[in-house]
């Protein structure tokens, strides 16, 4: 009881998923040694993938004595959006952890599809779906005496901010070692920008890549290749080998994990804040730069981009200008 | 649970397709202005913005419209090789054949965006573009994508309502939840 009590005098934080993949739980994780520092300066309240507390436990909190939810994942179901909402009004902050909670993520590559569609592949047709009465999940169902609920499916994928209020975001897929401990050093003395910040450097990728100096003024793409489909210039600006490369469009901050690993951005840190739509910018971006001015020469050299949505908005449909494919 | 949304759920009778123009200040908009001082007669669904080139339609303009509720967007720049600043409409045309595919991959019909070649002299051409233009929406219908959003986004109204404090489940006859029991300690 005493040592409650003292926890209790330390800051409280919580950690949620959503719809996520285990990334942003592991991030944290990454912090390695110096998570003992964030242990040892907050109280964790809520973590369900590393701790036993329970929803009820935070229903019982009173309202803001939360200081920080840092919550990671995109929204698709009810359950996600009422925890959203608990955490929500339990803390003083609310954070928006990593690409899916930020922009949609990988996640909200399915507002390409109809729910009905995802539904049927997964519960029906699927290559390894054995399901003669093509039973579905119900939101109710009875039995012994039981009355269990399962959450609904939502038609559309969201970001945590295109369902409660969120104060600020923590970019990434996932966000790095380093801007988290930034980020909660900032929360925890205080230090923190306005309101709706994305807290890592607002400034191009291409700014802190090594293959800086590689990239030519001039750009002109007569192909463009996929990365498995040529050998990569370990030094060379990926856009001067005809490697679609989102850093242009791309917020930096990830100390340019991927090109230093000899693969091109992919768009995971979301735009800068002068950005309103990362996919159309790049978009804009690459082809303006194509070399012929013919259309069907044009048009060839487009198509070594097959799929310009999975592309450019891998990491943020729900928050494009367009969220999702029309009906 | 909608899984579409019915676009004829507008208003038909009293809709008229929107059109967003962003025309250059060089060509199109001259002529879109010879057109007017010619006393020529067009459909009044275009809203005309000028830009210096249809270089500088942003790829994020279009999809804006679209998002604000425009049926349909219309570029106009010079024809190619006439641009007043050599290369502009060139890029145009790149941007637009990509945006092409992009808006067809999110369900957006093709003819809802154009892009057209018109010189300072085609007033005429205006009226027959814009004309066209409109006939085609009207086929087509409204996109309505503020009315879609707003649609979409029914199904997450009152979630707010949910996250209040309820009865925590409990099975309807008083068996312990011994399972749930064990991890609280």
């Amino acid at each position: 009881m005493k040592r409650r009590l003292l926890m209790s005098a330390k800051p409280k934080v919580a950690f949620y998923w959503c719809a996520s993949c285990g990334g942003c739980e592991e991030a944290v994780v990454d912090l390695a040694e110096d998570i003992l520092g964030v242990v040892e300066a907050v109280d964790i309240v809520l973590w369900p993938v590393a701790m036993d507390f329970k929803k009820r436990d935070v229903e019982a909190m009173a309202d803001k004595s939360i200081v920080a939810a840092l919550v990671n994942g995109a929204l698709r179901t009810s359950e996600q959006e009422e925890m959203a909402h608990l955490l929500r009004r339990k803390s003083q902050y609310l954070i928006a952890y990593g690409a899916c909670a930020h922009l949609g993520g990988i996640p909200s590559l399915a507002n390409q599809f109809p729910r009905e569609q995802i539904l049927k592949y997964v519960y029906e047709d699927g290559p390894a779906i054995v399901n003669e009465q093509k039973t579905r999940p119900q939101l109710e169902f009875k039995e012994n005496g039981w009355h269990v609920h399962l959450p609904e499916f939502r038609n559309v994928v969201r970001s945590l901010d295109q369902v409660v209020d969120v104060d600020y975001y923590i970019p990434g897929c996932p966000p790095t070692p380093q801007i988290t401990k930034a980020a909660i050093g900032a929360l925890l003395q205080g230090k923190l920008p306005a309101k709706g910040a994305v807290l890592a450097p607002d400034i191009a990728l291409c700014d802190e890549c090594p293959r800086k100096a590689s990239k030519p003024t001039d750009l002109s793409f007569t192909e463009f290749k996929r990365p498995h489909q040529k050998v990569l210039d370990p030094e060379k600006c990926f856009l001067a080998q005809g490697i679609v490369c989102l850093g242009p469009a791309t917020r930096s901050g990830c100390e340019a994990a991927c090109t230093k690993g000899n693969m091109p951005c992919s768009g995971c840190f979301g735009p800068t804040s002068r950005v309103k739509d990362q996919g159309a910018k790049i978009l804009s971006s690459l082809s303006a730069n194509v070399a012929p001015k013919e259309e069907a020469e044009i048009v060839k050299v487009l198509d070594g981009i097959p799929d310009p949505v999975g592309t450019f908005y891998r990491y943020g449909l729900a928050k494009s200008l367009l969220r999702r494919k029309g009906a | 649970m909608n899984e579409s949304i019915d676009p004829s759920a507008a208003p038909a009778a009293t809709w008229q397709p929107k059109i967003v123009a962003f025309f250059c200040n060089w060509c199109t908009y001259t002529a879109a202005d010879l057109a007017g001082v010619s006393r020529m007669k067009y459909a009044s669904n275009a809203r005309i913005i000028r830009l210096m080139c249809s270089g500088r339609v942003d790829p994020q303009f279009i999809l804006e419209a679209f998002a604000k509720g425009a049926d349909g967007v219309l570029i106009g720049g010079c024809h190619p090789g006439d641009c007043h600043y050599v290369e502009g409409n060139f890029k145009t045309l790149r941007r637009f054949q990509l945006l092409k595919r992009l808006l067809r991959d999110m369900g957006i019909e093709e003819e809802r965006l154009r892009l057209a070649w018109i010189s300072a002299a085609e007033g005429e051409k205006v009226k027959t573009v814009i004309n066209d233009m409109v006939e085609k929406l009207r086929v087509l219908g409204p996109l309505a994508l503020p009315n879609r959003f707003a649609e979409w986004d029914k199904e997450v109204i009152g979630s707010e309502r949910i996250s209040q404090p309820r009865e925590a489940v409990q099975p309807d006859d008083s068996v312990t939840n011994e399972a749930e029991v064990a991890h609280v300690s």
